[in-house]
């Protein structure tokens, strides 16, 4: 089956930084995947890519079918983009907030109440405007704008950044259902255990180009993404870097 | 496997001679031009300040319409070719038509300037004073004032491909805003009546060499211009060019990144 | 095809117009300043002199260009904040209905402004309303104008760290004629000759025509950032 993400010596710039500088990743439907790397390795960038929102300067990059070197913007509307901005409007409410996100995609707005639910997100929140929320609760709510679109295919950067231990829960059941759904899920972190756990394998990017994949769990957990990317262990054509 | 340079279409250099290396912003077309340009400026010259007779009404100030006429003139073509390059950019996306785009409204600024002062040091003398709001005096003005917009555009800190677009787009309202613009101001100061003090009082009909040499002033102020545009679009080329061999380097750059610390080596991640 | 992006135009004018709603900031500090041009005005220009009375249209559209200004930066601060300029993009929304949401909100505000100076002019300047109906087609006609070539111009400098500088300078000029014509049609209206007056509203309605058009054309690609 096509795979949801398709990328082959993906460049892309921010302005004339390279990002990207040649990254090959395929993702199948239904995985989640784990996204590594140190700051400023292009983590973000690369879930931007995949959003449509970032061109991809040269190269391949298949999304859902779409050619984003051709076309970057009809498949926007299946993705669901959680970044680290809040997405929100300040000053409206939470309640005000998604019924617009969801509105904009033509979801129903019952899905809306359904979101904020299992998000923790009780009653009274619903007509606090966003700006007197905590972090984590903003976050939460965007969480919920996401999962009201039902997108095809989730991107998370940081998705446990902010959250308490029973929103992680929550959220982390909140992935599994959509994947069980058909979703696809790529998650950007750094807290590696936490993430480890709810995906099925772990992609490293540094300098903007992607390492081997690591399948196995032990493997992973044993000494962190380094082990990853031992040059004992790796030979010429495993890894996957652009000329 | 493309290299990044290749996202830019090919730039069609119709001004460049066939193989020299392109590290100044002359050449053969610039040289060409510059050399007879030196001929027909030292004629113009001459016949402006020398050759052609003062005016009966105005005297030697009329002069200076030799310089300002042209200008004026040379300004808005600069302007139409900026905002007609900048429409075929938006359909073929190619670097030449952006930087002719760019290229040619800087100097029309430059132009339009010249413009503005010549024509208040011509108006001083002839009716008194530095400026008045008369309809192309207040149509050039805006004029100036859409392409400050315009330059402070292409200064914005951006890619090339969110800069090009957004300048487009100001470059192609140049059309219906100086349209507009023109409209509403020459409707506005016909309503009042004092056109005959600002009517240019030459002697009633410009003949014989005046006629002349306003021609040829004509003909020499757009070899001056095509030779200005040529030099201009270069050196943006060129700095375009240098910017591409930057990039390069950075791509090396950013992959060596990263592949000495921790996540190599089997240390613990910076 | 239409009613989709009619439909997205309506859902974001209505969001614009609920947030102000809840920030009330066109009201608390763009409705006061609006009162505070006109009270300037008169310090600046000796009331006693009549100078005031005849160059009420004038100064009363300065006072609009300028409101405006504020309340279509304001529109625009109101999506720069915290990535909600990403999710615009990722909503699914048709961009020309953006353009047009914006416009509405936008030119809503505008007129409810307008009002209120009217009112002032009135009351400060001793202005009397005649020729209604040519005033109240040129304020429709030239806030569409402005709302247009605003939301424009408004995305075009959006994004970037020079947008409070950018968007007057690339605005005001185009906007002059604009200011021009509804003075022109304002004192038309007022002296009695309104005849005079509708060439200059038609000659602001194709304005405010061709800055829909290109609004409703462009907007989509001046919303990318790269």
């Amino acid at each position: 089956m096509e795979p949801v993400i398709h990328l082959r010596s993906a460049v892309s710039l921010l302005g004339r930084f390279p990002a990207l500088a040649g990254v090959d990743l395929d993702v199948e439907r239904g995985e989640i995947v784990l996204l590594q790397g140190p700051n400023g390795a292009g983590k973000t960038t690369l879930l931007r890519v995949c959003a449509g929102l970032v061109p991809v300067t040269s190269g391949t990059a298949v999304v859902l079918g779409h050619d984003l070197t051709v076309d970057r913007r009809s498949v926007r509307s299946r993705i669901g983009l959680l970044a680290h901005a809040t997405g929100l409007y300040d000053d409206l409410t939470v309640e005000d907030n998604l019924r617009f996100w969801a509105r904009a995609v033509r979801a129903d707005a019952a899905e809306a109440d359904a979101a904020l639910a299992r998000l923790g997100l009780d009653n009274r929140l619903r007509d606090v405007v966003v700006s007197k929320l905590s972090a984590g609760q903003r976050r939460r709510t965007s969480i919920a704008v996401l999962a009201v679109r039902r997108p095809e295919l989730w991107l998370l950067d940081e998705p446990h950044a902010g959250l308490d231990r029973y929103a992680r829960d929550q959220f982390d059941e909140l992935v599994r259902e959509a994947v069980s759904r058909g979703a696809t899920v790529v998650i950007a972190s750094h807290e590696t255990e936490r993430a480890e756990g709810l995906a099925d394998r772990s992609v490293t990017i540094v300098g903007g180009t992607i390492g081997p994949d690591v399948t196995d769990a032990t493997e992973m957990d044993r000494a962190g993404p380094a082990a990853v990317l031992d040059p004992d262990t790796v030979t010429e054509d495993v890894v996957l870097r652009a000329p | 496997m493309t290299t990044p340079t290749e996202h830019r279409a090919p730039v069609q250099d119709a001004t460049a001679a066939t193989d020299e290396p392109t590290a100044t912003s002359g050449s053969r077309t610039t040289r060409v031009l510059g050399i007879i340009l030196f001929p027909v400026l030292a004629l113009w010259a001459y016949l402006a300040f020398v050759g052609s007779p003062a005016d009966v009404n105005q005297g030697e100030v009329v002069r200076l319409l030799y310089v300002h006429v042209p200008i004026v003139v040379l300004a808005y073509t600069a302007c139409f070719i900026s905002a007609i390059a900048s429409g075929v950019w938006l359909w073929k996306r190619t670097q030449w038509w952006d930087l002719v785009a760019a290229s040619a409204a800087e100097i029309g600024t430059v132009m339009v300037a010249a413009t503005l002062v010549v024509g208040s040091i011509y108006g001083r003398p002839t009716w008194g004073v530095y400026w008045t709001w008369d309809a192309r005096l207040t149509a050039t003005a805006m004029l100036m004032l859409l392409l400050l917009g315009y330059l402070a555009v292409r200064r914005i800190p951006a890619s090339t491909e969110v800069r090009g677009r957004r300048s487009a787009i100001v470059a192609l309202l140049f059309v219906p805003n100086i349209i507009v613009v023109n409209q509403s101001v020459t409707w506005w100061r016909s309503l009042h009546q004092d056109p005959t003090l600002f009517r240019l009082n030459l002697s009633p009909e410009i003949e014989g060499l005046m006629f002349f040499t306003l021609v040829y002033s004509f003909a020499a102020g757009l070899l001056f211009f095509a030779w200005l545009l040529v030099h201009r679009f270069r050196v943006a080329y060129l700095q375009d060019q240098v910017d591409a061999l930057g990039l390069d380097l950075a791509l090396e750059e950013r992959r060596e990144e990263g592949w000495d610390d921790g996540w190599t080596t089997g240390g613990a991640p910076s | 095809m239409w009613c989709c992006v009619l439909r997205d135009a309506w859902l974001m004018a209505g969001k614009d117009l609920r947030l102000e709603w809840r920030s009330r900031v066109a009201i608390n500090q763009i409705a006061p300043l609006a009162l505070l041009f006109l009270v300037l005005f008169a310090f600046g220009l000796d009331p006693d002199r009549g100078i005031l009375v005849r160059a009420t249209p004038g100064l009363y559209w300065v006072a609009v260009l300028f409101c405006g200004l504020l309340a279509i930066q304001r529109s625009f601060a109101l999506e720069s904040a915290d990535g909600n300029r990403d999710a615009l993009r990722m909503s699914g929304l048709d961009p020309a209905g953006i353009f047009l949401g914006k416009f509405a909100g936008i030119a809503a505000q505008l007129l409810v402004l307008e009002a209120l100076l009217v009112a002032g002019v009135v009351i400060l300047y001793s202005a009397r309303l005649d020729g209604f109906g040519l005033l109240a087609l040129t304020c429709v006609v030239a806030t569409s104008a402005i709302a247009a070539a605003g939301t424009l111009y408004g995305v075009l400098a959006a994004g970037l760290r020079v947008r409070e500088t950018l968007l007057p300078l690339l605005l005001l000029p185009v906007l002059a004629p604009v200011l021009l014509g509804s003075t022109r049609a304002f004192e038309a209206a007022l002296g009695g000759t309104t005849t005079d007056g509708w060439p200059w509203v038609g000659l602001i309605a194709i304005f405010a025509l061709v800055y829909l058009g290109v609004g409703i054309a462009a907007f989509g690609s001046l919303m990318e950032e790269t």
